[in-house]
């Protein structure tokens, strides 16, 4: 089952092409991986699904990003409670300077009306989703902002969590980290895909070859290759994929 | 899936935005209005005769001539201090301090000189300036007590502008065997002359606009002094004094529109001049 | 070489001169504040002069009660807020966040200059505008009042509120408004629930600043807010500790003048209090 789907994507950032005709399904509940050399448009791809790049002064993007059978670009479409249900966390951790259980409790009050119990509860479960509840279930109530940046970004997931989505955008989520605390956040997603949807930027091959189940390789805004990880890295069907794994450019 | 915000956001969503822009408009149009009134009321009262003549008794007219005078002896007596001591005092801060608790201390004394108010300074003026040192209600005892009012503003943005000089230039000066001083004098202060010069502007904004400081300790005489060291030991109303005096205390409103106008224009000049100076100086 | 190293030592000398001006400044301010502003303090009894209601300066048997002035220059500073940080703040936000670069560009001369105006043309206008408007719309025998005076300390003190919570309001991290966005919420929430939170510390710091200047203000006030010693009311003519002193500062003598500088430093006093509060605040917001 796929859950996302684009159907002939095209970005301009101004007059620059950044995203050419890109054609790829991610599959449901499963860890799905975008490598490429840097300024291949993988970082901008993913920020194509949660509609993300709105922002930037300039953009144009045409065709379609298929989720839960509607086009996310289509007029009437309301970003805030897409970016509620395809959730992101970005490369360096970004949490609020507020207390640990305000940075989770964020989106739950902005979605919806919860009691009191039924929010402690919401931010349990996303700091246990997110495997850190352990760690801070004593200090909720102190600043994010005094944990390791590898709590924090752990942090950062669960406060993703917290709002309930299907999708989870990773950008590079390990890159900034030490590596105890990237194998921390590796065997986490091994979880999560359990129960949602990953997309994850890397641009540590060995990182998308241990864990992710579908692999896409990006080059200069196109979509060279996609499939299953292990034919993707062992039986590459495209040179420039080939030359890429094995390190000829990078 | 649901696809729409829930009416309360997006009706709290509106409601703010709305008196963002509310408060963004009163903003502008105060000024809109301050301006448009003053120059409706002022403008045409600026004759040849207003300015160019003093008070006469005789002829019972009035004219701002001697306090357009009075102001610009002020500012020329107040910068001749206050910029060499100030960019002084910034050089030290910048380039020789080697105790970081003592720059923090002189910071300090330069933040609290910032808040003290104008009023307070026209009163420690009269007392030290005026009477202790037997200045008496003069443009000298005004513009003293003026240089230590735009102290902190010329040290402030000097040490800004120093500070933007790359520390490769010393670097390199040092290198050829220059002494500091001479490295300061030929490299660091042309490259902060933007600075300096925005400093200055910026403090002639601020002694035009002063009053509560200057009618303690320059007073408010409309005598026609030609002569500056004369002027120097004589009292004198700056134009925001006379406005003071003519619109507050005698009642001549015509003439206090007047002077507002001009004093309005005098802060677009120097507004537009700031710009100006950062644009055409600026050393890229 | 030697005249280079005199040169060179007599320049440093100099500096170090220049940057002893200032604390000679502090101190000697200071120092004059406290010795001319004691004696009539004594003289008149401290808890009479804070909290003494009756002001009568000139009269046969004077009387130098201050609490007035304390507290029509705290309503008036109060007031002056209330009006003038909301608007300040929203103003800064539509700078920092919501005006294109060419409207953010002339909205923000419009508050230099609104900054640059002398006071004494606001109180010009106070005084031909707003004082006979308050009149009119209240029905009162006068118009000059301490609502005449907080809306001219407003309209005063957005400036420093706008440039300061503007600069705070630019230096959020971009990192937080993204991680808003990405959980969902809408632009107006972000700034709300994060932007301003995350620069409350600077907006503090604009809106100290603005009571600073509001409670120093003396020429503006002067000319609308009637200078009669009475206690504050909303429409009475009223007298701030800063107008007390530029009222009589002219024809004053004896212990009416010493009264006059104990006046002073009691004012002296209150902004030194506002400034170490603005200090601390500063200081926790650098620590985060």
């Amino acid at each position: 089952m796929n859950i996302i789907t684009a159907k002939g994507l095209n970005l301009h950032y101004g007059s620059f092409h950044a995203l050419k005709n890109i054609d790829v399904d991610i599959p449901e509940k499963e860890i799905t991986a975008l490598i490429g050399p840097s300024g291949c448009g993988k970082s901008t791809f993913l920020k194509t699904l949660n509609r993300m790049n709105d922002m930037v002064q300039g953009v144009k993007i045409t065709g379609e990003v298929i989720y839960h059978g509607e086009d996310i670009y289509a007029n009437g479409m309301d970003v805030t409670v897409l970016r509620k249900n395809i959730g992101m966390v970005f490369q360096k951790p970004n949490p609020f300077p507020m207390s640990i259980y305000d940075n989770i409790a964020y989106g739950p009050r902005l979605h919806g009306n919860y009691k009191k119990s039924e929010l402690n509860d919401l931010v349990e479960r996303s700091l246990r989703g997110a495997a850190v509840w352990g760690e801070v279930k004593d200090r909720l109530k102190k600043s994010a902002m005094g944990l390791s940046g590898g709590q924090q970004q752990r942090l950062c997931i669960a406060r993703a969590l917290s709002v309930e989505p299907d999708v989870l955008l990773m950008d590079e989520p390990t890159s900034a980290l030490d590596p105890a605390s990237t194998m921390k956040i590796e065997e986490l997603m091994s979880e999560l895909k359990k129960n949602y949807t990953v997309v994850i930027v890397t641009h540590n091959m060995q990182q998308a070859a241990r864990i992710s189940d579908k692999t896409a390789f990006f080059l200069v805004g196109e979509m060279v290759e996609v499939g299953d990880t292990d034919d993707v890295f062992s039986m590459p069907k495209d040179k420039r994929t080939e030359d890429y794994i094995t390190g000829r450019f990078g | 899936m649901k696809n729409r915000l829930s009416v309360k956001r997006r009706a709290y969503g509106t409601i703010l935005k709305g008196f963002i822009l509310l408060c963004a408009g009163i903003t502008v149009m105060l000024l809109a209005i301050l301006i448009g009134f003053i120059f409706y009321r002022g403008l045409g009262n600026i004759t040849w005769e207003l300015l160019t003549t003093a008070r006469s008794a005789l002829k019972n007219t009035i004219g701002i001539l001697p306090n357009i005078l009075y102001t610009l002896y002020i500012i020329l007596t107040t910068l001749v201090i206050a910029l060499p001591v100030g960019i002084g005092a910034a050089i030290y801060l910048n380039e020789y301090a080697a105790n970081k608790r003592f720059v923090r201390v002189i910071e300090f004394a330069t933040e609290t000189l910032t808040g003290i108010p104008s009023i307070i300074y026209g009163l420690v003026g009269y007392l030290f300036f005026c009477q202790k040192l037997g200045l008496g209600s003069s443009i000298l005892a005004g513009s003293l007590t003026l240089v230590i009012m735009t102290l902190p503003t010329i040290v402030r943005t000097t040490q800004e502008a120093l500070k933007t000089v790359p520390d490769s230039y010393r670097e390199g000066a040092v290198a050829l065997g220059a002494t500091k001083w001479y490295m300061i004098r030929t490299i660091i202060l042309p490259s902060s002359l933007d600075g300096v010069v925005g400093g200055a502007i910026l403090s002639i904004g601020r002694i035009v606009g002063e009053s509560a400081a200057l009618i303690f300790t320059a007073g408010t005489g409309y005598a026609l002094v030609t002569h500056y060291l004369q002027a120097l030991g004589t009292s004198g109303g700056s134009l925001s004094v006379a406005l003071y005096v003519y619109a507050f205390e005698q009642g001549e409103f015509d003439v206090g529109f007047a002077i507002a106008s001009i004093l309005i224009i005098i802060v677009l000049i120097i507004n537009f001049m700031t710009k100006f100076v950062k644009r055409k100086l600026k050393k890229v | 070489m030697k005249i280079k190293a005199v040169m060179e030592k007599t320049m440093s000398c100099l500096f170090f001169i220049c940057g002893m001006v200032t604390i000679a400044a502090v101190i000697t301010i200071s120092v004059y504040m406290v010795l001319s502003g004691i004696p009539a303090i004594k003289e008149v009894g401290l808890s009479e002069f804070l909290f003494g209601q009756v002001w009568k300066s000139t009269a046969a048997e004077p009387q130098f009660g201050i609490l007035p002035f304390i507290l029509t220059s705290v309503y008036g500073t109060l007031g002056a807020c209330l009006v003038g940080v909301p608007v300040g703040i929203m103003t800064a936000v539509f700078l920092a966040k919501i005006a294109s670069t060419r409207v953010a560009a002339t909205v923000n001369t419009a508050v230099e200059l609104l900054a640059g105006i002398p006071s004494v043309v606001y109180g010009l206008i106070g005084m031909i505008v707003l004082v006979p408007a308050i009149m009119q719309l209240f029905q009162l025998k006068n118009g000059t009042s301490l609502l005449a005076a907080i809306i001219v300390l407003a309209v005063m003190i957005l400036p420093s509120i706008i440039s300061v919570s503007r600069t705070a309001l630019m230096a959020v991290p971009k990192e937080y408004e993204e991680a808003s966005y990405a959980l969902g919420a809408t632009k107006m929430e972000t700034i709300f629930k994060v932007s301003i939170p995350a620069a409350k510390s600077g907006i503090a710091a604009g809106i100290v600043l603005g009571i600073g200047r509001a409670i120093g203000e003396a020429m503006a006030v002067m000319m609308v807010a009637g200078n009669v010693a009475n206690m504050p009311g909303l429409f009475k003519s009223v007298t701030f500790l800063t107008t007390a002193i530029a009222k009589e500062m002219s024809y004053a003598s004896g212990l009416q003048k010493q009264a006059l500088y104990s006046i002073a430093l009691v004012l002296f006093i209150f902004i030194m209090i506002i400034n170490v509060i603005l200090n601390a605040v500063l200081k926790r917001g650098d620590k985060r």
